[in-house]
């Protein structure tokens, strides 16, 4: 176990490798600098502003002073707002990006799991059928329609919760979680349904059936930990989405987490921010890979198997 | 996860749990941010993008200047309605007789907030810190006016003494202007010549460095009415009255909370559900909506802005003012601003807005006016060789990526296609990508928006200049350069306009840019907000600001 | 339909032949029982064609606008009503369709072309040129490729070609995986080893005997990546990053008519029956394909 996951570790470093490289020369390839601005500015200033920020320098001397710092966990100053260092900014929005992620993530656990259990014990009929058709929906709607949809009926029509926000008002991180959270649970209700009635069609379940076990307790005590494989194993990409998708819900709710920042950065040519947040979110993506991974192998001692061979 | 799973045996049960868990934390709004605010005083504004800086001498934005304009003051204020120069931070001041120099009195109670007296030395300080090359103040040219200042900044003097501004005592600063400038006082309600607190910049790294944290709230030492309490990125910036302002007694708001929103659909649902008093921005599809329903709640006001497309006369066929003008006289700017905009933009036809400061560009009945007139177009197409369009390259539109700005640049493209027969290419690309190719050039036709920064042509005209660092069109006249240089020298308001008037007459024949419209302020704000008047720089002193229950008089 | 064409591509007589035959007919006499998979069959085929014929079936030209008209509710000379230019929905719609539909299809075909030479040769392989060219695909797996798209979308001059590349790229990785697996499971049979015998070279091997027999899994990735692709193109139109006008899409229309959803309903409910209906129809299909080619249920290929 501890030698899957040391060698999972190793692989990540020359991923990160190669998105600290590709994003460092792509952003510097972009037409426009951070300090072009809609008021020209006079060539000495932006001289003077190119040195401040060391971008006078040869583009590979830049790259390899980026990766100076970087070791020495620096990801340096902002460009876009003064006398903030990309770790400040980062450390004020990730927190908030985390937190939306996981109230998603429960959003999407809770009724995924809900609709799937509800599926798979009565398989086609109606209990499955609309369950199953809520969750298409889910995955047809866009996260951009469905935002402001549920605003307009939640937030406008019945006024029960805010339009907008994370933590200005009370209930006001319900609606955003439900956004974000309701695509991944049709994922997760359609994974779970079939991974259930896999189970269910196995013949120990059988056995418990004639044994006269009740269904409750079939379902719960047999039939799910064995059914969940599916949805554990999608449970990394779906972070990963989560996490990335998460400036979606930021725009739409005015949400000041790092997706927000991220997509403001890019279109501002911060190009320490941009790095920061693109090296951040992927070095979070490759850990919880990991672990999702090494979770499916602790749950399967099939796949267990299979890693010890390899 | 399998434990609460088992703790929720019956989908019925856990539905209610659900049902039950939405109903308590959401029906539980309690009283809207607008409601507690009659009592707290409490003014929310919304208020665009999250502000790059507070330092008056390094920002440039609209969204700074109303939150920094809460935290400092100038030497002269704002009229709240006319925005007439009023005494500020100086109680009184005299001008000379040429108009060259200007005496100024700092008030006795003038202090800044760690309770230092405010001086006069602190502003000469100031200026000179603006000035500086080094700390590449985009706004530094807003001092141009005063004598010697263009020369500090740009390298060619480095004796400040030199520069037309002194201490002659403790609160008695005189300026010395390169020429009589009418709209100098104006110049002195902007941000970008206010004071700053010197030992405290000093404290936080220097004159020269930008970006230190002495913007920071607990560092910060202002001037103005309120104190800098709280500063969260992209969410929230709070500002709270300071009780040792000189006039903190007519200040009634207790604070004022600033929301960086970004995005219009989100401020406008916030502003109706009652989360914010004013909403910065108004969705263009909404303006029709609230006249209809709510017309108390959201006003129209002229604002001192151009919306224009710029020609580069560097390249064929738009190194032919015919054609350029042919463009600028086939578009139907009534249909654009009543269709497509609909926010009460009036049709530009010249650059400058109409009545800025009593300035009216020269229209109508002059010969090169631009009009509507799309036989008179024709008329010019097929006299610079393009009859009915025949061999008219296909031109490329580069516009900013923005609903607002797509929806305009379809319109103009469908009645270029319509009038004139030639075919148009849109390109939308990102800010930075849009300003470094019309920085460079790289474009045939672009969108811009041009906004005043103080009442008077010249914010407007001085654009155009040859070497203007805006100009971003290529174009380049003599007489206009000459126009209006000489109107900078010229004290008699009449005499300067005529020769504003005789420029932009040059404009209109030359068109390198082509007026469209000329911006309004279309704001949403509760009826509560008092003393909020709308004006063309859509400036709102707050100090005079409170909030009351409808009814009572504005 | 597809039965027959399949089968043609399938040279080796006999068993194997037979076995190829039956499996087809079998599965498209069980999606013909499939009545929501029929259904979505058919939406995409009405789909397609009204996009290929939408030049000649537009009700109006492309850039027809009406400023003086505005915004107004269907009617009978407007059927889907109008947007805020005046311009015909029902036209906006036909030639934004066009555009989803190529994105959707285009990019796909991308990611398909380079996934199956990518998996089919590690698989045909095997050893260590597989291991070298998973291992790329798990590196590349671990990417936050959203990021980058956005990057490259902000960054560089937009194109179709731009983007179809770009999704493409993303998609193709799980193509790779899903054709390796089944590349691996074919080798093994025995009458590739026949035709290794018969002194057949390896690429017409490759192409001739193990290509047909990964397109049924194929085929149903392939529909279940298309509604990913169209969501995925619909989100980078609401960025901002998506096609250029005039042209459209139903992710530009959508994301237009959210912003108008109050005042001029029709703008977004009809764009969004017409995505929402063609991404139902084509997960349906992808259902009813995967359970008709194979008897159980599986359980992957949703992630991501």
């Amino acid at each position: 176990m501890i030698r899957i996951a040391l060698n999972r570790i190793l692989q990540g470093i020359p991923v990160l490798f190669v998105v600290i490289t590709v994003t460092f020369f792509l952003i510097r390839q972009a037409p426009g600098g951070p300090f072009d601005a809609e008021r020209a500015l006079p060539p000495e200033v932006i001289k003077n502003l190119e040195a401040t920020y060391r971008l006078d320098a040869p583009v590979y001397q830049q790259y390899f002073d980026y990766l100076g710092n970087l070791l020495k966990g620096d990801f340096g100053p902002s460009f876009r707002y003064p006398g903030r260092s990309v770790t400040e900014l980062i450390a004020t929005g990730l927190p908030i990006t985390l937190e939306l992620a996981v109230y998603a993530l429960a959003v999407a656990l809770v009724l995924g799991l809900l609709a799937g259990l509800l599926a798979a014990t009565r398989p086609r009929t109606l209990q499955d059928y609309l369950p199953m058709a809520l969750a298409m929906t889910g995955i047809c709607l866009p996260t951009f329609l469905l935002g402001p949809l549920l605003v307009l009926v939640f937030g406008i029509w019945f006024e029960w919760l805010p339009v907008s926000g994370w933590g200005y008002a009370p209930g006001d991180k319900i609606l955003p979680s439900l956004t974000l959270g309701l695509a991944y649970a049709a994922v997760i209700a359609r994974l779970s349904r079939g991974g259930l009635l896999e189970v269910l069609s196995q013949n120990y379940i059988r056995t418990a059936r004639a044994k006269g076990l009740s269904t409750p307790t079939i379902l719960f005590r047999h039939a799910l930990p064995g059914g969940m494989a599916p949805v554990i194993a999608y449970l990394g990409p779906a972070i990963a989405g989560l996490l990335t998708g998460s400036f979606v819900v930021e725009t739409i709710f005015q949400i000041p987490g790092l997706g927000r920042f991220y997509v403001q950065a890019a279109f501002n040519r911060d190009y320490t921010m941009i790095m920061g947040t693109t090296i951040l979110l992927s070095a979070l993506i490759v850990v919880l890979n990991i672990v999702a991974d090494l979770v499916s192998i602790k749950l399967n001692p099939q796949l267990r198997q299979k890693h010890r061979h390899e | 996860m399998q434990m609460s799973l088992r703790s929720f045996p019956y989908s019925k049960k856990s539905l209610l749990i659900i049902v039950a868990f939405l109903a308590l934390t959401g029906c539980d709004l309690g009283e809207t941010n607008v409601e507690s605010a009659i009592e707290s005083q409490v003014l929310h504004l919304g208020n665009g993008t999250e502000p790059q800086d507070l330092d008056p001498h390094i920002v440039t934005g609209v969204t700074e200047n109303n939150i920094i304009t809460a935290l400092f003051e100038g030497l002269i204020s704002e009229h709240p309605e006319s925005l007439a120069p009023m005494p500020g931070l100086a109680e009184s001041w005299e001008v000379s007789e040429d108009g060259l120099r200007y005496q100024f009195t700092i008030r006795e109670e003038a202090k800044w907030s760690n309770g230092d007296p405010v001086t006069a030395a602190d502003f000469v300080w100031s200026w000179k810190r603006i000035l500086t090359p080094a700390l590449g103040a985009e706004y530094a040219y807003q001092l141009y006016p005063v004598a010697g200042a263009a020369a500090f900044n740009k390298g060619e003097i480095s004796d400040f003494d030199q520069v037309g501004v002194r201490a002659l005592g403790e609160k008695l600063l005189q300026v010395t202007l390169e020429n009589p400038t009418p709209y100098f006082l104006s110049l002195l309600a902007h941000y970008s010549t206010f004071a700053v607190h010197p030992p405290t910049i000093e404290a936080f790294g220097g004159v020269t460095e930008r970006g230190t944290a002495w913007t920071r709230p607990g560092n910060l030492v202002g001037n103005g009415a309120f104190l800098l309490k709280s500063w969260r990125l992209n969410y929230l910036i709070e500002v709270e009255k300071n009780p040792d302002y000189w006039d903190a007694e007519n200040v009634q708001l207790s604070a004022i909370r600033f929301y960086p929103i970004d995005n219009a659909q989100t401020e406008e649902r916030m502003f109706r559900t009652g989360a914010l008093h004013v909403a910065a921005t108004t969705p263009s599809s909404k303006i029709a909506v609230y006249q209809e329903s709510d017309p108390q709640k959201i006003s129209i006001s002229p604002y001192l802005g151009t919306y224009f497309y710029r020609f580069n006369v560097t390249r064929k066929p738009l190194d032919n003012p015919k054609v350029r003008r042919a463009l600028s006289m086939s578009i139907d700017r009534e249909a654009i601003v009543n269709a497509v905009t609909k926010g009460g933009q009036l049709p530009a036809y010249a650059f400058t807005p109409p009545e800025t400061q009593g300035y009216f560009p020269p229209g109508g009945d002059d010969g090169f006016a631009i009009r509507y007139d799309i036989s008179k177009a024709k008329e010019l197409m097929a006299e610079a060789g393009y009859p009915e369009g025949e061999g008219f390259p296909t031109l490329e539109l580069l516009y900013n990526t923005s609903e607002g700005h797509r929806r305009i640049a379809e319109a103009i493209q469908q009645m270029w296609k319509q009038a004139l027969g030639i075919d148009i290419q849109l390109a939308n690309t990102d800010w930075k990508v849009y300003l470094s190719r019309t920085n460079d050039l790289d474009y045939d036709i672009s969108r811009a928006g041009w906004i005043g920064d103080y009442p008077d042509p010249n914010t407007f005209l001085d654009m155009m200049l040859t070497d203007g660092g805006n100009n971003r069109t290529g174009w380049s006249s003599p007489d206009y350069d000459r126009l209006i240089a000489k109107a900078a020298t010229q004290s008699n308001q009449k005499e300067r306009y005529q020769s504003f008037t005789e420029a932009e007459r040059i404009l209109n024949r030359e068109a390198p840019l082509m007026p469209i419209y000329t911006y309004t302020r279309v704001t949403l704000r509760d009826p509560s907000v008092k003393n909020w008047h709308p004006n063309i720089l859509d400036h709102h002193p707050y100090k005079y600001i409170f909030l009351e229950k409808e009814g009572a008089d504005q | 339909m597809n039965n027959k064409m399949l089968a043609s591509h399938h040279p080796l007589d006999g068993q194997d032949g037979e076995y190829g035959q039956s499996l087809w007919s079998l599965a498209w006499a069980k999606l013909r029982k499939n009545k929501l998979a029929m259904f979505g069959l058919g939406v995409i085929v009405f789909m397609t064609i009204i996009a290929v014929l939408t030049p000649l079936l537009s009700p109006y030209p492309q850039e027809a606008q009406d400023l003086t008209l505005g915004a107004v509710p269907p009617s009978a000379a407007h059927w889907l009503g109008t947007d805020t230019l005046g311009r015909d929905l029902l036209t906006r719609l036909m030639y934004g369709g066009r555009v989803s539909l190529l994105v959707g299809f285009a990019a796909t075909a991308v990611a398909l072309v380079i996934g199956i030479l990518w998996g089919t040769i590690a698989g045909y392989f095997g050893g260590i040129i597989d291991a070298a060219m998973m291992r790329i695909v798990d590196i590349l797996y671990a990417l936050p490729f959203m990021i980058f798209v956005i990057l490259l979308m902000v960054v560089f001059e937009r194109s179709f070609l731009l983007l179809f590349l770009a999704i493409g790229l993303i998609e193709w990785l799980t193509m790779a995986r899903i054709v390796r697996a089944q590349v691996m499971n074919i080798r093994r049979q025995e009458y590739i080893s026949a035709a290794v015998v018969t002194g057949l070279s390896r690429r017409q091997i490759i192409f001739r005997h193990i290509m047909p027999n990964v397109i049924g899994p194929v085929i149903v990735y392939v529909t279940l990546t298309i509604p990913g692709v169209m969501l995925f193109e619909a989100f980078l139109s609401f960025l901002g990053l998506g096609v250029q006008p005039p042209a459209s899409s139903w992710g530009v229309l959508i994301s237009d008519g959210v912003e108008t959803m109050e005042e001029y309903p029709w703008l977004l409910i009809f764009p969004g029956i017409a995505l929402s209906l063609t991404l139902f129809s084509l997960n349906f299909l992808g259902d009813g394909l995967r359970d008709a080619l194979d008897p159980r249920t599986t359980v992957d290929g949703d992630g991501g």
